[in-house]
C-alpha cells in the first residue's frame, strides 16, 4: 500500500499535493465501436473479475440488458439502431462505463477526503470505504456513470480493473472481448492504434470515423473509435462536448474558498468592531429623561 | 436597579433555541460537506457518513420549528417608514453614536431585515435540500435539477450563516440583549434606550 499511495495524482476534497515521486505511463482502454459485435462478454467478465452480481431485470423489448448501469453493473452494452444515410440501418452497439477523465468531474464534486482517487496512470477510482453516500460524485459526472448502492449507500463504477492494472494485466472486460474491439495500453500506444483503424474506416466508406478523447474533460482513459465521430449523440446519447457542469464548477471551484473566507472575515470584523467601536452600553443614568 | 420589563414568554425562548441548536448543527455538518477544511467538523457528527444521513433530518427540525418562529414575530417585523430613516443612520448605530435615533419598536431595522432574510433563506434550503436528499428523493430528480439545487443550497447556507454571524455579534455587542432570550426580561434602561416605543407601548410611560 505504501507504494500504491505514491502512485496517487489527484485524491478528492484534498487541498494540498499528493505524492507525486513517481511517475507512471498514463493508460488508456480503446474500445472499437465497429469490431463490436455486442456480445456482452465484456460484461459478464466485469461481473465476474469483481464478483458483481445484479438483480436479474425484465425483458423491455430491447437488447440492452440490464437496461442501465447500476451499483452492481459497472458496464453495460447500449444499442442504438440508426439511419445515418436514409434506407441503412446501422446497429451502434457502445460499451457503456466510466470514460476515466483527466479532469474528473466525481472527484471535484466529492466531499470526503480520498474517496475518490485519480492515479498517476489516469484510472480513476472510488475507495468506498471512505465514500459517505452524498451522491456529489452522480451530480459532478458529465457521463452519468456512477451509481449509488440501495444497499449501503456508497457509489459504484467501472474501476478500469485497477487492481489488475497494478500488476501489469489488462482490464477484465480487455482480456475477454473476442473480435478484439477492446484493446488497452499506454494512452500515446492506444491513440496510436486508433489512427491505424481510424484510416482503415475511413477507406471503407465511414468519411467521419474518428477518435472520441473528449478535450473538454482534459481527453479520457476509455476512448472509443466511433464510425460517425462528428455525431457521437448517435451512440446513445454521448456527450458531443461533455465537460464539467458550470454550476458544479461554480459549487466546488471558487465559491468554496470565497465563501469560506467571507465566514471568516464576517466573524473577524465583529471582533475588531468590538475592540474598537466597543459594545453599546447602557447607563441608567443617562436615560433618565 | 432598575425594572425589568418582559420581552420574551418562555414559549418564545424554547422555540428560538430550538431553531439555533438546529441551526448550528446544521450548519457545522454542512460546513463539513462543503469545503475540506471543514471536514474535521463531521467528526462531530461521528463521521462523515452520519453526517450525511443527519443534516437533512437537523435541517427539517430547523426549518419547522423556524417557521414557527416565524410565525409569532411576522406581524412585529414589518418595515416601516421610521426603519428607512433609521437605516440611513446605520453608520452613527455601528459607532454607538445613539443620541437622536429615529424611536424604534419592538425590533429595529437590522433586527427586521434579518428576520426577512431569514425567512428567505430557510424555504428556500429546505426546498433545495429536498432535491439532494440521499438516498430518499435525489434519486427522482434529473441531474440538471440537482446541480441548480447544489449551487442554490450552498449560497443560501452562506447568506444565512453571515446573517446569523451578524445576529450573534449584535446580541453580544449590545450589552443586556442576551438576558431577552434566555431569562426573558430586559431592564428598562435597556428598552427606553434601545426600543423607546416599545417601551412606552409595554410601561405606558
Amino acid at each position: 500500500m505504501a507504494l500504491q499511495s505514491l502512485d496517487i495524482k489527484a485524491r478528492s476534497a484534498t487541498t494540498t499535493p499528493t505524492p507525486q515521486a513517481r511517475g507512471a505511463i498514463p493508460v488508456a482502454k480503446l474500445i472499437d465501436i465497429s469490431k463490436c459485435i455486442g456480445c456482452k462478454a465484456c460484461q459478464v467478465a466485469c461481473m465476474q473479475w469483481n464478483d458483481l452480481r445484479d438483480e436479474v431485470g425484465d425483458n423491455v423489448g430491447v437488447y440492452d440488458n440490464p437496461a442501465d448501469l447500476t451499483a452492481q453493473s459497472w458496464t453495460v452494452m447500449r444499442f442504438s439502431e440508426v439511419e445515418v444515410e436514409q434506407g441503412r440501418l446501422e446497429w451502434l452497439i457502445r460499451k457503456d462505463g466510466c470514460m476515466h477523465c483527466a479532469d474528473p468531474g466525481c472527484l471535484k464534486a466529492c466531499p470526503a477526503p480520498g474517496a475518490i482517487v485519480q492515479y498517476a496512470n489516469g484510472i480513476v477510482d472510488f475507495h468506498e470505504e471512505h465514500c459517505i453516500g452524498c451522491g456529489y460524485c452522480v451530480t459532478g459526472c458529465p457521463f452519468d456513470i456512477p451509481r449509488i448502492s440501495k444497499k449501503d449507500s456508497k457509489a459504484y463504477k467501472c474501476t478500469l480493473c485497477s487492481d489488475r492494472v497494478a500488476v501489469g494485466l489488462e482490464p477484465a472486460c480487455v482480456k475477454t472481448c473476442p473480435t478484439g474491439a477492446i484493446v488497452f495500453g499506454s494512452k500515446e500506444d492506444m491513440i496510436h492504434h486508433a489512427e491505424g483503424r481510424i484510416a482503415d474506416l475511413k477507406e471503407r466508406g465511414y468519411a467521419n470515423a474518428g477518435l472520441y478523447d473528449p478535450a473538454g474533460v482534459g481527453g479520457t482513459h476509455v476512448m472509443y473509435v466511433l464510425q460517425h465521430a462528428d455525431q457521437p449523440q448517435l451512440y446513445a446519447d454521448l456527450p458531443k462536448d461533455p465537460h464539467i457542469s458550470p454550476l458544479v464548477a461554480l459549487w466546488k471551484g471558487v465559491t468554496k474558498p470565497l465563501m469560506s473566507l467571507g465566514i471568516g472575515v464576517a466573524v473577524l470584523a465583529g471582533f475588531f468592531h468590538y475592540v474598537t467601536a466597543g459594545p453599546k452600553e447602557v447607563e441608567e443614568e443617562n436615560e433618565t429623561d | 436597579m432598575s425594572q425589568l420589563i418582559k420581552r420574551y414568554t418562555s414559549k418564545e425562548r424554547s422555540n428560538h433555541w430550538v431553531v439555533a441548536i438546529a441551526f448550528i448543527l446544521a450548519g457545522l455538518s454542512g460546513l463539513a460537506l462543503f469545503h475540506p477544511a471543514f471536514f474535521f467538523l463531521a467528526h462531530l457528527f461521528g463521521g462523515g457518513p452520519w453526517t450525511r444521513i443527519l443534516h437533512p433530518f437537523i435541517g427539517v427540525l430547523m426549518f419547522l420549528s423556524f417557521m414557527v418562529l416565524a410565525g409569532r414575530f411576522w406581524s412585529l417585523n414589518r418595515i416601516t417608514p421610521a426603519d428607512r430613516e433609521w437605516r440611513k443612520r446605520i453608520k452613527d448605530v455601528l459607532c454607538n453614536r445613539d443620541r437622536g435615533l429615529p424611536e424604534v419598536g419592538k425590533y429595529n431595522a437590522g433586527q427586521k431585515y434579518l428576520f426577512w432574510v431569514m425567512v428567505i433563506c430557510v424555504p428556500l434550503l429546505l426546498l433545495s435540500g429536498f432535491f439532494i436528499w440521499q438516498p430518499w428523493f435525489a434519486p427522482i430528480f434529473p441531474v440538471g435539477v440537482i446541480r441548480i439545487a447544489v449551487v442554490v443550497h450552498a449560497l443560501a447556507a452562506w447568506i444565512m450563516i453571515l446573517g446569523i454571524v451578524v445576529h450573534v455579534y449584535a446580541a453580544i455587542w449590545v450589552k443586556g440583549t442576551i438576558r431577552a432570550m434566555t431569562r426573558g426580561t430586559v431592564t428598562e434602561a435597556w428598552a427606553k434606550h434601545h426600543h423607546r416605543a416599545w417601551y412606552r407601548q409595554m410601561t405606558g410611560k
